[in-house]
């Protein structure tokens, strides 16, 4: 059977998709961002998933004013990177996994989330760069990724709580798949920013920090925080995160944090990332070898660090 | 006719324009007009004639005039979002911070030098009311429920 054994957040910052094509990631700015990274590309190169689940937006590449679907699940074979004004990035092509994706979508839609379903479709910076921070700058992408892309362009999005419950409904569907799959998924967007109007800059750490806690200890009370308050606290845009509850409703309750780094800025808003583990036997594969330490910006989680040995 | 609505409370976030439903209906012309952006050859001819390639947009003429001022926050204000101007922003060459600084109303560089001092602070940026002044909550985590009660009190 299929399994769902980690999930990993992080900002899907464009400026960080540029600085990879432009060939700046040794410049002393953007080191500090990629640094964070190093750890997780590692974390992923030992994982080894056999599929990722990627809950992104798409930022009017795929999905125009013309329609706007709040949950939409690709199904495809291949997924392009899209032109966002500059040229496709330069990254390899998304392979699908149209089978699971499609076993997601009936088992979800009978479960009572109507999803819409993708069967063409580009993806921009929205899911590019998180493939780029967790894996690098590969020929290939190392498995193939299902996108779920989730409206937050258009108020209101979803509200936290649909999103965790998608987050479970997903869960279901892969584990009534009948291959033996390791799947991650990652929750992408935030942390804080506002990249609009007079009010663009803006940055509440605090607020960021406090997410990553409930995120790892109190994810249904985190769900339930209302829309306003993202967009007060975190920015217009700092909303995007709602997408990390669909990845923390895709999770067990008890996860293990087995990483998280955060940093500002990148551009015009604060860059977090986290990688949470299903505790108990449902995750002992996800790690096979341990995780070299590091020190820097990346701290490590409150209490009993998460350094799993086998 | 329609009763007018009562103010959603985010009208109260400052320097925001929220691109919600009745924006994102205002807007269409600006926004599809941006998404034609993503197509080289549009982009090219867009920069030869501006005006002459706006006219297949349904746009207001304080629509084109905004556009074509590069007026971004007008542009937001008439119903344009900002992942639609950014392509109009990248047709001009810039990225999206350069775009933030200008809709600021600061320099590229003070405003690269705000986020590297750790972005613009909350303190004082909550609402326009001043009803949010402290952080509405001790923690995300925390009180979506101090908040209400809070603001309840608040609004008497």
């Amino acid at each position: 059977m299929a399994k769902i054994i980690a999930g990993l957040a992080s900002s899907h910052v464009p400026a960080i998709g540029a600085a990879i094509d432009n060939k700046q990631t040794e410049e002393p700015y953007w080191k500090r961002v990629f640094s964070g990274f190093e750890k997780t590309k590692q974390w992923m190169a030992e994982t080894k998933p056999d599929v990722v689940i990627a809950i992104y937006n798409d930022h009017a590449s795929a999905f125009s004013v013309e329609l706007i679907p709040t949950f939409a699940l690709g199904t495809a074979t291949e997924f392009p990177p899209a032109d966002e004004g500059w040229g496709p990035r330069p990254v390899p092509v998304v392979k699908g996994h149209p089978e699971l994706a499609s076993h997601i979508a009936t088992s979800a839609i009978l479960d009572g989330f109507d999803l819409t379903i993708v069967n063409k479709m580009e993806v921009d910076h929205g899911l590019t760069v998180p493939l780029n921070l967790a894996f690098g700058s590969p020929k290939q992408w190392p498995c193939p990724v299902i996108p779920v892309a989730v409206n937050v362009v258009q108020y209101p999005p979803p509200t936290g709580k649909r999103c965790f419950d998608l987050g479970r409904a997903i869960r279901k569907a892969v584990a009534s798949y009948p291959d033996d799959l390791r799947v991650v998924v990652f929750g992408t967007g935030g942390m804080s920013h506002q990249i609009s109007g007079p009010r663009a800059g803006l940055i509440n750490e605090k607020f960021d920090k406090a997410f990553l806690d409930g995120l790892t200890k109190d994810p249904k009370k985190l769900a339930a925080m209302p829309h306003l308050e993202y967009m007060r606290e975190a920015g217009a845009e700092g909303i995007e995160l709602v997408m990390w509850h669909v990845m923390r409703g895709a999770l067990d309750d008890k996860v293990k944090e087995v990483y998280r780094f955060y940093t500002v800025p990148a551009s015009n808003t604060a860059v977090g990332h986290i990688i949470l583990e299903n505790a108990g036997k449902a995750a002992k594969p996800a790690v096979r070898k341990k995780v070299g330490g590091r020190k820097a910006a990346a701290s490590k989680p409150g209490k009993k660090p998460a350094r799993k040995a086998a | 006719m329609a009763k007018a609505k009562p103010a959603e409370e985010y009208e109260d976030i400052p320097g925001t324009f929220v691109f919600n439903a009745e924006r994102s209906r205002q807007g269409y012309g600006i926004n599809m007009f941006c998404m034609s952006l993503m197509k080289e050859e549009n982009r090219k001819a867009f920069k030869a004639n501006e005006a002459e390639y706006l006219k297949k947009y349904p746009l207001t003429a304080e629509q084109t005039g905004a556009i074509l001022k590069r007026d971004y926050n007008r542009m937001l204000e008439l119903g344009g979002n900002i992942y639609f101007t950014a392509k109009l922003g990248a047709t001009d060459g810039h990225s999206f911070r350069h775009l933030a600084a200008v809709m600021t109303g600061s320099t590229q560089d003070d405003y690269a030098a705000m986020m590297l001092k750790g972005g613009r602070s909350v303190e004082g940026n909550r609402s326009k009311s001043g009803k949010y002044d402290k952080p509405a909550k001790k923690a995300a985590a925390g009180g979506a429920k101090k908040a209400k009660s809070k603001s309840s009190k608040k609004r008497k």
